[in-house]
């Protein structure tokens, strides 16, 4: 719902490393657990990118599945269901996130 | 035989290929044929996208403590009855603790108007930007609500976020605890639904539970259905309409504005 602005910010992290260079390629890690819509924000993003001044450049996201430590049965678990917090194994909620709020640039291709 | 390309980049050149895979096996550089060397660079960034915001939301929160203030950030659907607490809040407060309202809200100020005159400043934020209206406050737009209230005079501001389960909740506002408002009338699901939300918040206020007879629910379950969850947040049953429950609300609010 909020990918737009979510574009904007990942132009505003990409501009000053390319430094006035083309930006070919913008590699975004995104967690399982950000409230993130990859078609949204990568139709967002072809939005974004020629108002940014960097047109070509191509968004690769890198899916990152969540994993939760649980308090409860002391397990680590990756946790399939897209937006679920609970222990696999135990189903207890108190759980801490070990992985999947991921949501930062990686990398750039510049030219 | 050599087949002709077009790059993205405007760039072209013939090339053969197999038969029948088309593989681009080679490694070449594409000359954009200006004379310079246009050799593609990968540069580590490794920058959370959410940091410009985060950095603004740590000015946001500077702001608050240098001027003892304590800051709440107040999420939920829309039509849970935010603004009706709020109001309620105001009224009880009222001599109590100065009170600052950033009011969110996407393009209308009907929200501002429903807390006139009950003692507190009002800084209305209206978030529409062109697109239909963000969806969220964010830092730097509380930033500049901040500027509508006289932040020396104040002990407590509540931030009255966009009604919305999902995109509030990923964004600081340089808050000091969020609350949100969860209505009966909403069914007992959102939690699960709406985890993201849920997990983030301190307090819980399960609104309209004066409606339960009217309706299949029993407010034990829906307790239960927050604590799922959120093991750790108060989880507090309150009716703003008739005044049910809102003691131990009031209460909260005023330990929350008293932990300077």
């Amino acid at each position: 719902m909020h990918e737009l602005s979510l574009c904007q910010a990942i132009a505003g992290v990409v501009k000053p490393h390319a430094a006035g260079r083309r930006v070919d390629v913008v590699r975004v890690q995104v967690g399982a657990l950000r409230q993130v819509v990859p078609e949204t924000l990568s139709f967002c993003w072809t939005l974004v990118r020629d108002h940014a001044e960097m047109p070509d450049a191509e968004l690769e996201l890198e899916l990152v599945a969540a994993e939760v430590a649980c308090r409860n049965c002391g397990r680590q678990s990756t946790i399939e269901s897209r937006w679920s917090v609970f222990c696999p194994v135990c189903e207890s909620a108190d759980v801490s996130v070990v992985r999947g709020e991921e949501f930062l640039v990686t990398s750039v291709d510049v030219t | 035989m050599g087949r002709f390309h077009r790059h993205d980049d405007g760039t072209a050149h013939s090339h053969d290929h197999g038969e029948h895979e088309h593989e681009h096996e080679h490694e070449h550089e594409h000359g954009d044929h200006s004379g310079y060397t246009t050799g593609s660079e990968r540069i580590e960034v490794l920058e959370a996208i959410f940091a410009e915001n985060d950095n603004r939301a740590a000015v946001n929160r500077d702001a608050f403590d240098s001027n003892g203030i304590r800051a709440l950030n107040l999420m939920s659907s829309p039509g849970s009855g935010k603004t009706t607490i709020l109001a309620a809040t105001l009224d009880a407060l009222a001599g109590e603790f100065a009170v600052g309202i950033v009011e969110g809200d996407i393009a209308t100020d009907l929200d501002a108007a429903k807390l006139e005159g009950r003692g507190a400043q009002i800084s209305l934020l209206n978030t529409s930007n062109g697109f239909g209206g963000e969806c969220h406050l964010d830092a730097p737009m509380v930033n500049r609500a901040l500027h509508g209230l006289d932040l020396p005079a104040l002990d407590l501001v509540v931030i009255e976020n966009v009604g919305n389960l999902v995109c509030p909740a990923e964004f600081d506002v340089g808050e000091h605890a969020k609350a949100m408002v969860y209505s009966v009338t909403e069914g007992e699901d959102k939690p699960q639904k709406y985890p993201v939300m849920f997990r983030s918040v301190d307090v819980v206020l399960l609104n309209k539970i004066d409606l339960v007879p009217h309706l299949d629910a029993d407010v034990a379950t829906y307790i239960a259905r927050v604590r799922e969850v959120n093991p750790s947040a108060a989880v507090l049953p309150v009716s703003a309409r008739t005044g049910e429950g809102m003691g131990a609300w009031l209460d909260w609010v005023r330990a929350f504005a008293s932990a300077r």
